[in-house]
C-alpha cells in the first residue's frame, strides 16, 4: 500500500478562529493526505507531542491573532528538539508580509498568508515532503 | 396587470431571451431567476408579513421613524495594546463623531486569564486591550463620561465580570449603574459553535448569563445584556440562512433557561439585541435583516407568548464581513466595506461597525479606521440611503429573497429543535457541522472561479507588500504583568481572599445570583484572572470535541 503523507493541523495559542485550519485540513485530507486536527488553544508543547505521537511529516499551524511571532519558532524548536529534524513545518492566518522572513529564519519553511487557493498548500506539501 | 396577464407576458419574455444570454450554469449562488415579478410576491400579504415601521412583525424596521429620527450608532470596534493606548484611540474615535465605543479585548482576557498567566504569553494587548482588574478598566475609560458614552464589549464568557467593572468605574463617575447604557455580547452558544473563546461548560454558562438578566433587569435597565451574534457564525463560513437560523436557536435556548430560572419573558426580552455580518451581496442582506426581524417577532409572540412590543423587537448591530476582505489590493476593501455599509442601511441596523481596509493584514491603523468611520457618515449624509424607511420594500426580488430566507430560517430552527435545542446541536456538533460544510463549498467555489473574489482569483495583479501597518509594541506584555504586579502590591490582599472566598461559596450555589458577588470582588481589585479562576474550580472547564 501507498504511504501517505502525514500532517498535523494545529492551532497554536488563544485565538479561536479556525475556519481557515479547518478547510485547509480538509482539502488536505480530500488531496489524499492523512490529516489530525488538533483542535484549538494548543500551547507549543502540546503540538509538539502530538506531532510526535502521531509520527507527522507536517506540522501546518494557522494564527489569527497575531501571536504568530513568538508561538511559530517556539513550535519549531519543541519539534526539532523531539528529533523530528525532516517535519516540514509551515503556518497561514493573518501575517504581515514583514513577519515573514523572521519566521522562516525561524524554522518556518512557509508561510501562506489570506487568499491563498488550497490547491497551493497542497502542491507545496507535495513538492516539498519526502516519505 | 392581472397575474394571468403577467404570467402570459414572462413566459413571452423567457422564451425571447433564452437563447440570447450567455448563462452561467456553474454559478449557482445565483438567484434561481433573472428577472422576479409581482408573481413572486402574491401572496405576501401587506399587513400580516411587512407592515409598518415600529409594528408587529417589524419587517420593516423596529422604529416608528428610524434613521428620519435619528442615524444609526456609529460603533467602531477598537482596542489594541494597554488601556492607556486604547483611551487615546476611543477619544480619537469620540472627537471624530463615532457615537458609541466599541471595546476589543486581547485574548486572554476574553478566556479569563491574566497577563501574568504563562498561557497568555505572545497574546496580550494582541487583538484587543488587556484588562486584569478594575485599575485597568478606570484608565480605559479615562475623561470618557460614562454617563453620556453608550459602550459594547466584545466579552463572553467573563462578561459578568466585565460588567461588573464597568459598573464600578462609573461608580467612581459618580454615574449609577441606572444610567448606563450598552451591550456586553456574552452570547456564548456561538463561542461553543464558532468563536472559540468558551471558559465553562453550557450549565454553568447559561446559569452566568440567566443571572446576568436578572440582576440587569432590576439594577442596569438600560443595558443590553446579550448580543446575540450570527457575526462569528457567518464568518466562520455560514450561509445567510444559516447565520440568522442558527442565532435565533440561540436565542430561543436563551430564553427558555432564563424562563426556566424563573424570569418572565417580558422582564428580559426587552433587553436581548441580535449582531449581524454585512457580508457582500447587498440585496442577499437586506433581505437576510427583514427576515430576522419577522421570524424573532413571530418567535416572540408565538412561541413565548410575549405580551410586550419591546420583546418582539429584533434590534441589532452590524459588523461589515471581516472574512470578505482581501489581503490582496487593500484598497478594494474600502468598496467592500462601502457596499457593506449599504447593506446593513437599508436593512434598518441599529448601530454598526466598519471594518478597515487593512485588517486582513494586521489591526488597522488610525488612517485607515477614520476612512472606514467616513464611509459610514458618506452613507449616512450624501447617499440618500437612510433618506426613506426600508426603501427596498416591495422589490419584487427583495420581498421574494426575504420569503426565502425565512423559510429556510424556519427549517433549520425546526431542525435544531427536533435535535433538542440549540445547546443539545452543539453538543452534538450539528451546527459546527453545517458551518463547515458551507465554508468549505465557499472555498472550493473560490478555487474552481465559479465564485470571483476580485484581486484574489480573478483581475490579480503584482503589488509591493503594503507599507505603514499598525504592529503591536511586543513590549507590551512586559508592560503589563509589570502593572498587575505593582498592582497586586498595593490592594487589600484580604479583602481580595475575603471577596474570591464568597465568591467561590456562592459559586456552589445554584439559587445565588453571582452578579452581586462578582461585583463584590472587582471592587478589591481582585484580578480578572482570579476570579474565573474561582469560577473554573466549581464549574469546570469545557472541552470542545472536533471533527472535520
Amino acid at each position: 500500500m501507498e504511504k501517505k503523507i502525514r500532517v498535523l493541523v494545529a492551532k497554536p495559542g488563544l485565538d479561536g478562529h479556525d475556519r481557515g485550519a479547518k478547510v485547509v485540513a480538509r482539502a488536505l485530507r480530500d488531496a489524499g493526505f492523512e490529516v489530525i486536527y488538533t483542535g484549538l488553544r494548543q500551547t507549543p508543547e502540546q503540538i509538539a507531542e502530538a506531532a510526535l505521537q502521531e509520527d507527522v511529516n507536517v506540522v501546518a499551524m494557522s494564527i489569527l491573532s497575531g501571536a504568530h511571532g513568538h508561538l511559530f519558532p517556539k513550535v519549531v524548536d519543541l519539534v526539532r528538539k523531539n528529533g523530528m529534524t525532516d517535519a516540514l513545518i509551515i503556518g497561514g492566518g493573518v501575517i504581515p508580509e514583514g513577519d515573514i522572513p523572521a519566521l522562516k529564519e525561524a524554522g518556518v519553511s512557509a508561510v501562506f498568508t489570506p487568499g491563498t487557493p488550497t490547491s497551493e498548500v497542497v502542491k507545496y506539501i507535495n513538492e516539498n515532503v519526502k516519505l | 396587470m392581472s397575474n394571468e396577464k403577467i404570467q402570459a407576458e414572462l413566459a413571452k419574455y423567457e422564451a425571447s431571451v433564452e437563447k440570447a444570454i450567455a448563462r452561467f450554469p456553474e454559478r449557482e449562488h445565483l438567484p434561481e431567476k433573472r428577472l422576479y415579478t409581482p408573481l413572486d410576491i402574491k401572496d405576501t400579504d401587506y399587513a400580516d408579513e411587512l407592515s409598518f415601521p415600529g409594528v408587529y412583525p417589524y419587517t420593516r424596521g423596529v422604529q416608528p421613524t428610524m434613521y428620519r429620527g435619528r442615524f444609526w450608532t456609529m460603533r467602531m470596534y477598537a482596542g489594541f495594546s494597554t488601556a492607556e493606548e486604547s483611551n487615546k484611540r476611543y477619544r480619537m474615535l469620540i472627537e471624530n463623531g463615532a457615537t458609541g465605543l466599541s471595546c476589543a479585548f486581547d485574548l486572554p482576557t476574553q478566556i479569563g486569564y491574566d497577563s501574568t498567566d504563562p498561557i497568555s504569553e505572545g497574546e496580550v494587548g494582541k487583538v484587543g486591550v488587556a484588562i486584569d482588574s478594575l485599575a485597568d478598566m478606570e484608565t480605559l475609560f479615562d475623561q470618557i463620561d460614562l454617563g453620556k458614552v453608550s459602550t459594547s464589549m466584545t466579552i463572553n464568557a467573563p462578561a459578568s465580570v466585565l460588567l461588573a467593572m464597568y459598573i464600578a468605574v462609573a461608580e467612581k463617575q459618580g454615574v449609577p449603574a441606572d444610567q448606563l447604557r450598552g451591550t456586553i455580547q456574552n452570547d456564548i452558544l456561538k463561542e461553543y459553535a464558532a468563536r472559540g473563546t468558551y471558559i465553562f461548560p453550557p450549565r454553568p454558562s447559561m446559569r452566568l448569563i440567566t443571572n446576568i438578566f436578572e440582576y440587569c433587569s432590576k439594577n442596569v435597565p438600560k443595558w443590553n445584556t446579550i448580543s446575540i451574534s450570527g457575526y462569528h457564525i457567518r464568518e466562520a463560513g455560514s450561509t445567510a440562512a444559516q447565520e440568522i437560523a442558527f442565532t435565533i436557536a440561540d436565542g430561543i435556548a436563551y430564553c427558555e433557561a432564563a424562563i426556566k430560572a424563573g424570569l418572565k419573558i417580558d422582564d428580559f426580552a426587552g433587553r436581548l439585541s441580535f449582531f449581524w455580518n454585512a457580508h457582500n451581496n447587498v440585496l442577499e442582506e437586506v433581505a437576510k435583516f427583514r427576515a430576522s426581524r419577522r421570524i424573532w417577532a413571530k418567535v416572540m409572540k408565538e412561541r413565548f407568548h410575549a405580551q410586550s412590543e419591546k420583546s418582539m423587537k429584533l434590534r441589532f448591530h452590524t459588523q461589515t464581513a471581516g472574512s470578505m476582505l482581501t489581503a490582496q489590493q487593500p484598497n478594494n476593501n474600502i468598496v467592500r466595506v462601502a457596499l457593506q455599509t449599504a447593506a446593513a442601511v437599508m436593512g434598518g441596523t441599529q448601530s454598526l461597525h466598519t471594518n478597515s481596509r487593512d485588517e486582513a493584514l494586521a489591526l488597522p491603523t488610525q488612517e485607515s479606521v477614520t476612512i472606514a468611520l467616513r464611509t459610514q457618515q458618506i452613507v449616512a449624509y450624501e447617499s440618500g440611503l437612510a433618506d426613506v424607511i426600508d426603501p427596498l420594500a416591495g422589490s419584487y426580488y427583495v420581498e421574494a429573497m426575504t420569503n426565502k430566507i425565512e423559510a429556510e430560517a424556519w427549517d433549520y430552527i425546526k431542525k435544531i429543535d427536533d435535535l433538542g435545542g440549540a445547546v443539545a446541536a452543539i453538543e452534538k456538533g450539528y451546527i459546527q457541522k453545517e458551518i463547515q460544510d458551507s465554508a468549505y463549498k465557499w472555498q472550493m467555489d473560490v478555487e474552481s472561479g465559479a465564485r470571483t473574489i476580485v484581486g484574489v482569483n480573478k483581475f490579480q495583479m503584482e503589488e509591493e507588500p503594503p507599507k505603514g501597518l499598525l504592529k503591536v509594541d511586543e513590549a507590551v506584555g512586559e508592560r503589563q504583568k509589570a502593572k498587575v504586579e505593582a498592582m497586586k502590591a498595593k490592594r487589600d490582599n484580604e479583602a481580595v481572599k475575603a471577596a474570591l472566598a464568597d465568591l467561590k461559596k456562592a459559586c456552589q450555589d445554584e439559587n445565588e445570583n453571582l452578579m452581586p458577588h462578582i461585583l463584590a470582588a472587582v471592587k478589591t481589585y481582585a484580578t480578572l484572572g482570579e476570579i474565573c479562576n474561582v469560577m473554573r474550580e466549581v464549574f469546570g472547564e469545557y472541552e470542545a470535541h472536533v471533527s472535520l
